[in-house]
């Protein structure tokens, strides 16, 4: 396990100035430490995080210690990602899925 | 051939997957000396279990145990004996000849003499047109994953199995209401399971119907139920629908290369994991429409393990290491 990471963990209080107000382009992954999909997906994320950092930054939400956003974005199913640009969700990706097509899905916003 | 391919090393035994049958069949290989390589899946490493609760019909463990807990353990047991694990899927095979091939996600190319295929199965979906849609919006496949996102709702499994009525009883812990969506009148699930949804307030049952339709705007809100016997259509609103009707074979890597049944799961010969293809096995639910069974897979990788071990010694040549005949059983 990497000490290092190069995702951030958000929360429902500073949500706002993690994601909405964050002036580059932000995905959110709203996880839980009961979803073996979650952590399936983690290390790939972790990777595009890494190696995507001037354009992209990944911040994680653990859904179950933050009911309020959680709650307010109507999330039901975990891993869910959202892609947020200037305070907006242009992005949605349900479910855990291979880097390749995880990549594939967030082009637009990485090249 | 590219170049790349030519200098690859080639292994003994490469298997894809890592369910039960997979990490049991490296278990065997490794011990055996046979160094294999196992494709775990990039997402779906452990299979079918990562998504399950508590597993109380495994031998062994007289409490039960978190079907993620006992992959983690099938696998640290596989990496023990030297197994390489590589948590990536395999996007193309190629089976034929004596050496076989497969390709990574990254496009790297593998080689070995053996193959082991272990890809499990996958859920089957209902196939109607808003069922993407809702998907991660009421529309789910894992109860252990969105079960807590339904807390004091009226929600609905379909399916009458072992999964959907694990599922319906453990979505209980959060939902006001499960109903069970049955094609039939009866459960097919095991009785033990059968009967705690039976004897359960919060299970309510929808008999003989099947879901037609899936409803709502940015959320789910109801299903359409056909009745099976008189045709008759009804609106169940729930904001919840977990979909257990079942699994297929996961077989789009060797469609068109080793015989499959009709329904698509890999054909064996006889007791044996031997495929149609000298030095390729298969095992688990890949191969089998019966029993699929933690156990029963796990017992068919080590078949897997033992048949690849037998043709690699029979096979020997000048030249390769041979896996250790000592330890190959009478």
């Amino acid at each position: 396990m990497a000490t290092d990471t190069a995702t951030r963990t958000t929360d429902d209080a500073s949500f706002e100035a993690d994601v909405l107000k964050n002036g580059k382009v932000t995905l959110v992954d709203f996880w839980a430490p009961w979803c073996g999909p979650c952590k399936a997906i983690a290390p790939v994320l972790e990777e595009i995080a890494r190696d995507h950092s001037d354009k992209l930054d990944v911040v994680k939400l653990n859904t179950d210690e933050n009911p309020q956003v959680t709650g307010r974005l109507g999330i039901t199913s975990i891993p869910t990602m959202h892609v947020y640009k200037d305070g907006e969700i242009v992005k949605t990706i349900v479910g855990a899925m291979p880097k390749p097509k995880l990549l594939r899905e967030l082009e637009p916003f990485i090249n | 051939m590219s170049s790349a391919t030519d200098t690859q090393e080639v292994r003994d035994v490469i298997i894809i997957g890592s369910g039960p049958a997979g990490y049991t069949a490296a278990v065997y290989a490794a011990r055996a000396n046979l160094r294999p390589v196992v494709f775990e899946g990039a997402v779906t490493a452990g299979g079918a279990l990562m998504n399950t609760t508590e597993v109380e019909n495994f031998p062994g463990f007289k409490d039960g145990i978190m079907g993620p807990d006992l992959m983690e353990q099938m696998r640290a047991q596989a990496e023990r004996f030297g197994a390489e694990l590589i948590t990536d899927d395999v996007t193309s095979v190629s089976l034929d000849g004596e050496i076989k091939s497969v390709v990574d996600g990254e496009g790297r190319t593998w080689r070995a003499r053996s193959v082991i295929l272990a890809m499990g199965s996958a859920y089957r979906e209902l196939g109607l047109p808003d069922e993407k849609r809702l998907s991660g919006h009421g529309v789910s496949w894992c109860a252990t994953c969105d079960g807590f996102f339904f807390r004091d709702q009226d929600i609905a499994v379909v399916g009458g199995g072992d999964s959907a009525v694990e599922e319906a009883t453990f979505l209980t812990k959060f939902a006001r209401s499960v109903t069970i969506i049955h094609r039939r009148d009866e459960l097919r699930a095991s009785k033990i399971m059968a009967e705690r949804a039976l004897t359960n307030d919060k299970i309510r049952f929808a008999w003989n119907s099947e879901v037609v339709g899936i409803h709502g705007g940015d959320k789910l809100t109801s299903v359409t139920l056909r009745d099976t016997v008189t045709g008759a259509e009804s609106d169940l609103p729930v904001s919840g629908l977990f979909i257990a009707i079942g699994h297929d074979p996961r077989n789009e890597l060797v469609r068109g290369v080793v015989d499959l049944d009709p329904e698509g799961y890999v054909l064996v010969q006889g007791r044996s994991t031997l495929t149609n293809i000298p030095g390729v096995f298969a095992c688990g639910d890949l191969v089998d429409h019966t029993y699929r069974q933690a156990i029963t897979a796990a017992g068919s990788g080590c078949a897997a393990a033992l048949d690849a071990e037998r043709f690699l010694a029979a096979h020997e040549q000048a030249g390769m290491p041979a896996p250790d005949a000592a330890l190959i059983a009478p």
